[in-house]
């Protein structure tokens, strides 16, 4: 270990690390070839992910209404403050929270099935493939639209089934189930690939082992699959979930945020360029990014959430 | 056997119909109301009873479609080519080359891809007015190339880490710099990576709408999905449904050839880009 030149990162390679004992210089041009092929694409994600939202933290301090931008002022905290004692604020929060949390589970349930379809199918697995993308691949507003129309009075084939006089878009707690309707349609694929690519994982003879073992078809999935998947499920359910957190088009399409449907980054949306007060806005922006930071903390220390991309051994 | 696959094939058939039908009923809803004549918007039936191609004829007559077509097809296009030039560039360093700062490149490109777009909503609005490339090609070209460089990033260097490297190697003995292995011999064969890539990306450009309804403010660079949701009726008292319905499709085209066309690819990148790391 003494002998290991300092500050070299153990490399997967064993050979190669026994050679780095004095920097070559085909290791430093290497590194430098290294570092010239990701600047780039550093640089562009800093100058436009870091930046703004240094300049949105700053913005969120002042008081900048764009209607009166002479009257710009810094007002410390006091935008947070009022945030944060609006029921506005609160009914988003509680309407994105419910919308996350019941869209995810379904998805995760739902997407768990699709995966096993194709997983096991014995014909058709192109078919459903390609049938399941269509979903992922459609743009967020046409879908959105779609919903829309099925569920609008005297236009809609979902509506009809309704009695008569009912237009659900226009009640909150209808027009959350079909939000979240339409987040699931949209976003279930997507979930059912990742899991997908997990279940291709779990070997054929430890489930063969098991059935030998009399464990049923439910024991099997309860005991073997999902252990074994939990990685899978783990970056599948993060990656949702702070999608769904995220969730704009759908709810601006089917209710613009209605009837207290409104997410929080409707609510965001509504006060940059409806109220045009681009403190408040950016107040609700930079706490918008606090919980998504929140959520992605908790699930990587609470469950162990491996992030992908962290080298994953295998 | 033959009673078993019998009745095996059958479950599976009801199955792979139920999951069809999940997948395209929607589709198939927007598209029978876009080829429904007026007289019969409102049937609530599958099937137009009276077909027409007066929608499409509609709007492919307004520039506020036809313009918001062509930004959408030049953005995603510019904003895929670059991501990609700039991702494969990147993926190649993380895939092959051992320097410090990879992991820092690959904990950023993470952040990103969970970074909420409303919080950058507000100071790329302000920062564009003030330098002047709000509500241009420009000003949703660069949101776009950065949202999607993480997804370019991660599909790229699963795809490049399955890549025989032994060519690399040889290129090498036989004198090559890595940078010339990198251009003559790694590019070409990471090529169908990279177009499944190029794939994604422009689906993900294509998709978005926050940014194309709060960094445009007309028809100069709305895409079409932020055109779509400002469509009205030509008069106060017609809904634009029909209109709606036919560009819906119109944009939806070209996602259903990738797809038919792609399937494989798409499934390989989606997958390999998110669970192998």
């Amino acid at each position: 270990m003494q002998a290991e030149p300092a500050g070299a990162p153990p490399p997967p390679e064993a050979e190669q690390a026994r050679k780095g004992r004095a920097a070559s210089a085909g290791a430093r041009q290497e590194r430098r070839l290294g570092w010239l092929l990701c600047a780039p694409a550093v640089v562009v994600m800093l100058a436009v992910t870091a930046y703004p939202i240094g300049y949105a933290i700053y913005l969120s301090l002042q008081r900048y209404d764009l209607r009166f931008p002479a009257e710009a002022k810094w007002v410390g905290l006091s935008n947070y403050g009022a945030v944060l004692t609006s029921p506005f604020w609160w009914d988003a929060f509680w309407v994105t929270l419910f919308v996350t949390g019941v869209s995810v589970a379904i998805e995760l349930v739902l997407g768990m099935a699709i995966a096993m379809v194709m997983h096991r199918a014995i014909f058709g697995r192109g078919t459903v493939r390609t049938m399941v993308l269509i979903p992922y691949g459609i743009v967020t507003v046409v879908a959105a639209f779609s919903w829309q129309y099925a569920w609008t009075p005297e236009l809609g084939y979902l509506a009809e089934l309704l009695p008569s006089g009912e237009a659900p878009l226009t009640e909150q707690w209808p027009a959350l189930w079909i939000i979240v309707l339409a987040e699931v349609w949209k976003t279930t694929p997507f979930m059912a690939l990742l899991l997908l690519a997990g279940l291709a994982l779990v070997p054929e003879e430890t489930l063969k082992a098991a059935m030998v073992d009399g464990a049923s078809a439910w024991q099997r999935f309860i005991r073997v699959i999902v252990p074994l998947m939990k990685p899978a499920i783990l970056v599948a359910l993060l990656f949702r979930t702070l999608d769904a957190f995220r969730i704009f088009d759908n709810i601006y399409i089917l209710t613009a945020g209605a009837q207290d449907t409104g997410s929080v980054s409707i609510l965001g949306y509504d006060n940059l360029f409806t109220a045009l007060n681009l403190g408040i806005g950016s107040a609700i922006s930079v706490l918008i990014f606090i919980c998504v930071g929140i959520i992605a903390f908790a699930f990587v220390k609470l469950f162990g959430a491996a992030a992908p991309g962290a080298e994953v051994k295998r | 056997m033959a009673a078993v696959g019998k009745t095996h094939a059958t479950r599976w058939t009801v199955i792979n119909v139920l999951v069809v039908l999940y997948a395209l009923f929607p589709v198939w809803w927007i598209a029978a109301l876009s080829f429904k004549d007026p007289s019969t918007l409102t049937d609530g039936n599958y099937i137009p009873r009276k077909w027409t191609w007066e929608n499409y004829r509609g709007i492919f007559d307004t520039s506020e479609f036809t313009r918001a077509l062509i930004n959408s097809i030049g953005i995603a296009l510019i904003a895929t080519a670059i991501a990609v030039v700039l991702g494969t560039m990147a993926a190649y360093a993380v895939a092959r080359l051992r320097f410090p700062g990879k992991r820092v490149l690959i904990g950023m490109s993470l952040l990103i891809a969970m970074f909420p777009p409303i919080s950058l909503v507000s100071p790329l609005f302000n920062i564009e007015r003030i330098i002047g490339i709000f509500d241009t090609w420009v000003g949703l070209i660069i949101p776009y190339m950065t949202f999607s460089l993480p997804l370019a990033i991660y599909t790229l260097s699963a795809f490049f880490r399955e890549i025989p490297w032994d060519l690399e190697k040889a290129a090498k003995v036989d004198g090559a710099t890595p940078a010339q292995a990198f251009r003559m011999v790694i590019a070409p064969l990471a090529a169908p990576g990279v177009f499944t890539t190029a794939i994604l990306v422009f689906i993900f450009c294509w998709n978005d709408f926050l940014f194309a309804i709060s960094l445009t403010s007309t028809e100069a660079a709305r895409t079409v999905p932020a055109a779509i949701a400002f469509f009205t009726g030509s008069s106060q008292f017609q809904q634009p449904t029909g209109s709606i319905a036919a560009a819906a499709v119109v944009i939806t085209i070209p996602i259903i050839i990738f797809v038919l066309f792609f399937q494989r690819r798409i499934v390989a990148g989606l997958t390999s880009g998110a669970v192998k790391g």
